[in-house]
């Protein structure tokens, strides 16, 4: 009986070892590309045939830490990313920020008030999801063109700018976390039903507010078919449209390539991985105050 | 205050509905109307159009570009969802494991590359599949001796595409794997191992079954997303079907027809025969999800 339980045992360590053996092996796959980016954003582009990560060299760990050059990025500078950068972020912040804030609103009336031409209105919604994008794309142009938006930002921000996939997710977050009785007990202190959302609801489903932000921002700055069929003036493409474009025109210049890419998406990691830490946080106080 | 509420007791419901209807209303409603009617007329620019009828549909259905397009967009979701979900299952089951250390490093390295947009990993990629130059090549042939000049590409740009594909997405399809995982019943599990049922067993038997629910909606957002690919072939192929139209994806076709050709008409057609699609792969998926207890 012990032995077999220490036989099992040892199987399991051995197990536990492939398993861990499999997930370093992998977790190095998802992680070689990123590195290489950022040796390949810091390399001439000479260096491309003659090594695959950095330069090697008699320098610190092998490598010819001289040969390195911050060329690509003053080459990107003059190229004018940063205006793209700051379109990039003012373009995900106002759509992250004005789709938050009217999927909140209509999930909250659907979920919580009663009105004539509710049904229809959760109807539209979960029709609205199913809509494949690319079948409004043609038509979106068209609508854009009449409308005198294509080629402005408002082409970009307005069709964004309350999805119906963020009001069925803040419908089902408020059905599971805002209680009605709360709202009954506000109601009858003469609290109105917008104020009702702002001062109770909101604070309540505020994980999800800052799920949706994070969703939307991400999808927004990733995004690159909608500005690349709405923009015309490159002055105001976005990252996305512009490093696509370096592509074409700069074709063998690897490494201002790899470096317009790594300053596209180097501060959406950063960002993300120091809002996984405001979740957790914002979960511990909550859980605290409870 | 009550006066007003008595004069319109539900405004603020319909302050707080209204700007998604709004927007709804003048941005996908009226779009839709549209797509209808613009797939039953040729047009020149957004400005011009004049009613063709079905001819639209009839060129489509002997068009041997919208063909090969189909073909490709078929082949690559066939083999995203072929090769890439049953890894994600599998890192999935890995990480499952109990007492596993690290499960949390784990899962957000794995991740990460989903918040990577593709238009970037595309970038990312044509380098990484570039003959000579490209680290996959020089991995590649270090190991196992394949030629320095495989031509990623341009011969094999779908093996290449699904590849770049099962890079970005593994692990997003991952975590939805582990949180279904998290939920399969202890008891069920231990119950199968007392009645002598096996690792294999105990996977086919119980834990399959008990996953199938989101194991089909990940199936199904991975249609979705796959048989409307576009960006990952815009890049990698600047912009073109590629040699022979070998990466040539239906919205990439749709594009070209509409916005580079200027034939808005045509690319409503091609947009109708691609919702249809999804639409009946949403049914089926639905049907599944449901499987033998429906």
């Amino acid at each position: 009986m012990i032995r077999q339980q220490a036989q099992s045992a040892d199987s399991g360590r051995i197990g536990g070892a492939l398993v861990h053996a499999v997930l370093l092996a992998s977790a190095a796959l998802i992680i070689i590309p990123l590195i290489w980016l950022v040796c390949a954003s810091l390399k001439r582009n000479e260096d491309f045939f003659t090594s695959r990560f950095l330069p090697a060299g008699s320098g610190f760990l092998g490598v010819a830490w001289e040969r390195l050059t911050l060329d690509h990025f003053r080459s990107l500078a003059q190229l004018g990313i940063g205006r793209a950068a700051l379109i990039s972020v003012f373009l995900a912040s106002v759509t992250a920020v004005v789709a938050t804030m009217a999927a909140a609103m209509g999930g909250f009336a659907l979920a919580r008030l009663r009105f004539p031409g509710r049904r229809l209105a959760e109807s539209l919604v979960l029709a609205a999801i199913i809509i494949p994008p690319t079948l409004l794309l043609a038509p979106g142009y068209q609508l854009l063109f009449q409308l005198g938006l294509l080629d402005t930002m408002a082409g970009l921000i307005l069709p964004a700018a309350a999805p119906a996939f963020g009001v069925y997710l803040f419908r089902q977050a408020t059905l599971s976390s805002v209680p009605p009785q709360l709202l009954e007990a506000a109601r009858i202190d003469g609290c109105g039903d917008i104020s009702a959302f702002f001062k109770i609801a909101l604070p309540l489903v505020m994980p999800m507010v800052s799920a949706f932000l994070m969703i939307t921002f991400l999808g927004t700055w990733n995004n690159f078919l909608t500005p690349q069929v709405v923009l015309q003036t490159p002055s105001n493409f976005p990252l996305a449209v512009t490093v696509a474009q370096l592509r074409g025109v700069y074709y063998q210049e690897y490494g201002l390539l790899m470096a317009g890419t790594l300053v596209s998406i180097a501060p959406l990691l950063l960002l993300f991985l120091l809002l996984q830490r405001d979740f957790i946080s914002g979960l511990t106080s909550g859980a605290v105050k409870g | 205050m009550t006066s007003s509420r008595a004069a319109a007791p539900h405004a603020g419901a319909w302050l707080l509905i209204g700007p998604f209807l709004g927007i709804f209303a003048l941005f996908t409603a009226y779009p839709l109307v549209r797509a209808v009617m613009l797939a039953f007329q040729q047009t020149f620019g957004p400005g011009a159009a004049h009613y063709v009828g079905w001819a639209n549909f009839d060129f489509l259905s002997r068009d041997p570009m919208f063909w090969k397009a189909a073909k490709n967009t078929g082949v690559f979701t066939l083999g995203s969802i072929l090769i890439q979900l049953p890894l994600s299952l599998a890192l999935a089951l890995l990480l499952n494991r109990p007492g596993l250390r690290g499960r949390a490093i784990y899962r957000t390295i794995f991740f990460t590359p989903a918040l990577v947009g593709v238009v970037f990993v595309g970038m990312i990629f044509m380098l990484l599949f570039e003959k000579r130059t490209g680290l996959v090549n020089q991995a590649l042939h270090a190991a196992i001796g394949v030629d320095l000049d495989f031509a990623w590409l341009e011969t094999y740009i779908m093996p290449a595409m699904i590849l770049a594909t099962l890079w970005q997405y593994v692990g997003f399809n991952m975590v939805y794997f582990l949180a279904a995982l998290q939920n399969v019943s202890r008891d069920l599990v231990e119950a199968a191992t007392i009645d002598g049922a096996g690792a294999v067993g105990r996977f086919f038997h119980v834990t399959l079954p008990s996953i199938r629910p989101i194991a089909s909606f990940v199936v199904l957002l991975s249609i979705v997303g796959s048989v409307q690919f576009f960006e990952l072939p815009y890049v990698l192929l600047n912009g073109t079907g590629g040699p022979e139209n070998r990466g040539l994806s239906i919205v990439m076709y749709l594009y070209q027809t509409g916005f580079q050709a200027g034939d808005l008409g045509y690319a409503s057609a091609i947009a109708w025969v691609l919702a249809i699609v999804l639409a009946a792969c949403t049914v089926a998926m639905r049907f599944l999800a449901r499987g033998e207890d429906a």
